[in-house]
């Protein structure tokens, strides 16, 4: 168990220095004043996690994360069209980045939300039982693929 | 993975304000001038429900033009005002409001009052559309004798006076007592508990105005009361604010077991949000026995569900019992005492008509409408072309900034509805507001503000320390 938490560690100490690094480099890049970051650079193709966002009214929003990101992450870095997603910026005091998982996909998350997610999710509009927030799903390799159903909102509507 | 995901979000912040400080010049000012063509929809009160309309408005019309009118030199309304100091996570909404305001196609106006520096008429007249979100600043009184004595007041001066509103430095609440009584459940009436329970240098690191620290810190209170009408069941606080509150250091909980006879066998048949809220005060309620005798010393926060305001006294107030009938809470002819030093009024913040030109229901506290569009006044049907109404001023003050988000979004998407369908005049060419003699706050003038309450806060270890005196504001503003 020992190996195996020390094995786990400085995966997460190696991939922190990744987010450290492709900041930096962002920081640097984003001199256009835009905040379309680019994914490609240092990242290494396996790193790449493939999302779908799906629309209530079925229309597909296809985009990519690298491990490590969040889905409100990938949202945020590659301007996802959702109007007023992540309206807390990822500190757990608003539901607007509630997505909805398959079933299988959300049994397979490796964490379990946390009461103060619960708390937030409930105040969310067409809460299920596969609901999550956004910025609290991190991407693994396993993920890639991944399609998750923002909510019914008005940009449905406009949409439509 | 926290570490790294703050350290994002840290990052962004910086480019923002990078970009910030270079996209606003004076250039994009005479940008907006030069746009003749195109529509130009004038935006009352730099709130929530503003801004989020704006937003949709610059993206979805990409002709428009938006002006912000706002009565105060700052904007934000309510996310500045309101939002309890001590949740700044929920104030990360601004960094939103703030790339919206930076927008070449957007004009700030600050210190602008409608009805008096400016007729809504004659907004209409200059605009092809006007939409009304200047909120709610009135409350729900009680209706009983003697509420006007010094020690019953509103809790929402009471917010404005923490949060620095400008006129509610006056306030001056006597916090020398040991019992204070807070009339209402909901959220702010939550927020006033926990700023009156809170220790003091949980408090010191917020944007709190420095008097209200000053007076907090000589605070006497004891015990907060938190009274509702109806039962546990319907309780208006939500489970973050509860959850908050139970986790408070120096504080106990303490629930009447008698309030909650019968309601744990009511739990399945509740929906996941009120089930989950239950199940919280029935497990703080559960562990009360063992809690009570360790921190007897401390704060105390007390719940009391079903009692009805009856009379106020000089030191107490009276309430009668009350019994559910269908969710309705019925006065019987019993009746409670609770001490209250102090009486804090917290049932509901009601709007209040800014100009006579308005169709407004006194009565309910909120301009007539039907989804976002103005009703004519006595005419059922028939909406006033051009003008609409969102936020608080069209909902009553109800639900998150979720709520205010979407509400706001949903009537943007009628105003560009109305637009193709060419429900109102956008052909005309429109002026638009004209600066003549009045002291206005643009956006620049507003960054003026903001960075110099940002650097005074960081001599105190605030995130600011808000400027509470308009002439102040105005004179940093340049004005």
């Amino acid at each position: 168990m020992l190996v195996i938490n020390t094995i786990r560690n400085t995966a997460r100490l190696s991939l922190r220095n990744a987010y450290i690094r492709n900041c930096l480099t962002n920081e640097i890049r984003a001199t256009n004043f835009t905040r379309t970051f680019s994914l490609g650079l240092a990242l290494r193709q396996q790193d790449v996690v493939n999302v779908t966002f799906i629309r209530a009214n079925g229309e597909k929003i296809k985009s990519s994360g690298k491990v490590g990101d969040s889905l409100l992450d990938v949202v945020v870095n590659n301007n996802v069209d959702l109007d007023g997603f992540g309206a807390c910026e990822g500190t757990l005091t608003c539901s607007t980045c509630h997505l909805i998982f398959k079933v299988p996909d959300y049994d397979k998350l490796p964490e379990k939300p946390g009461d103060e997610e619960l708390d937030m999710l409930d105040l969310a509009y067409d809460l299920t039982d596969t609901s999550r927030l956004g910025c609290q799903i991190t991407l693994t390799k396993d993920m890639d693929g991944l399609e998750v159903t923002v909510p019914a909102t008005i940009n449905d509507a406009r949409a439509a | 993975m926290s570490f790294a995901k703050n350290l994002v979000y840290s990052r962004l912040k910086l480019l923002n304000k990078y970009s910030r400080s270079v996209n606003t010049s004076a250039i994009r000012l005479q940008n907006v001038q030069q746009v003749t063509t195109g529509k130009r929809i004038c935006i009352v009160g730099a709130g929530p429900a503003g801004f989020y309309a704006a937003q949709y408005l610059l993206k979805q019309l990409s002709d428009c033009t938006v002006d912000i009118v706002e009565k105060l030199p700052v904007p934000f309304g309510l996310v500045r005002f309101g939002v309890a100091p001590d949740h700044p996570e929920v104030k990360n909404v601004i960094n939103t409001f703030t790339k919206t305001a930076e927008n070449p196609r957007l004009r700030f106006f600050g210190n602008v009052s409608l009805g008096q520096d400016i007729s809504l008429q004659e907004l209409r007249q200059r605009y092809h559309a006007v939409l009304l979100t200047y909120g709610a600043d009135q409350d729900r009184e009680l209706q009983l004798q003697n509420e006007q004595e010094q020690h019953v007041i509103s809790a929402r001066k009471f917010v404005a006076w923490y949060n620095g509103l400008p006129g509610a430095e006056q306030l001056q609440p006597d916090l020398s007592g040991r019992d204070v009584t807070i009339v209402g459940q909901g959220n702010v009436a939550v927020d006033v508990a926990r700023v009156l329970l809170s220790p003091i240098d949980k408090l010191k690191i917020t944007d709190t105005t420095e008097y209200a620290l000053e007076a907090l810190a000589r605070s006497q209170v004891q015990r907060v009361h938190l009274v509702g009408r109806r039962g546990p069941l319907q309780a208006a606080f939500t489970i973050k604010e509860l959850r908050e509150m139970l986790k408070l250091p120096n504080v106990t909980t303490n629930w009447r077991s008698s309030d909650f006879t019968g309601i744990a066998e009511q739990l399945e048949q509740l929906q996941r949000p009120r089930r989950r809220l239950t199940e919280l005060m029935l497990k703080s309620l559960s562990e009360q026995s063992t809690r009570s005798s360790t921190a007897a010393a401390g704060r105390q926060f007390l719940p009391v569900f079903l009692r009805a305001p009856k009379a106020i006294s000089a030191k107490e107030m009276e309430f009668a019992v009350t019994q559910l009938r269908e969710g309705v809470a019925v006065a019987t002819d019993a009746t409670e005492c609770l001490p209250a030093d102090l009486i804090l009024r917290s049932i509901g913040y009601k709007s209040s008509c800014a100009d006579a030109g308005i169709n407004f229901d006194p009565q309910r506290g909120h301009v007539r409408h039907e989804q976002g569009r103005v009703l004519k006044d006595g005419e059922e049907k028939s909406v006033e072309p051009g003008l609409y109404v969102a936020g608080w001023l069209a909902s009553g003050p109800t639900g998150v900034i979720l709520t205010t988000m979407n509400g706001a979004f949903a009537v943007a998407k009628t105003i560009c509805d109305d637009i193709t369908a060419k429900a109102f005049d956008t052909a005309s060419t429109k002026p638009g507001f004209e600066v003549g003699s009045q002291r206005i706050v643009s956006w620049d003038g507003w960054l003026r503000i903001d960075q110099q309450e940002c650097e005074a806060g960081k001599s105190k270890g605030k995130p600011r320390e808000k400027i509470v005196d308009i002439e102040h504001m105005l004179t940093i503003a340049g004005v």
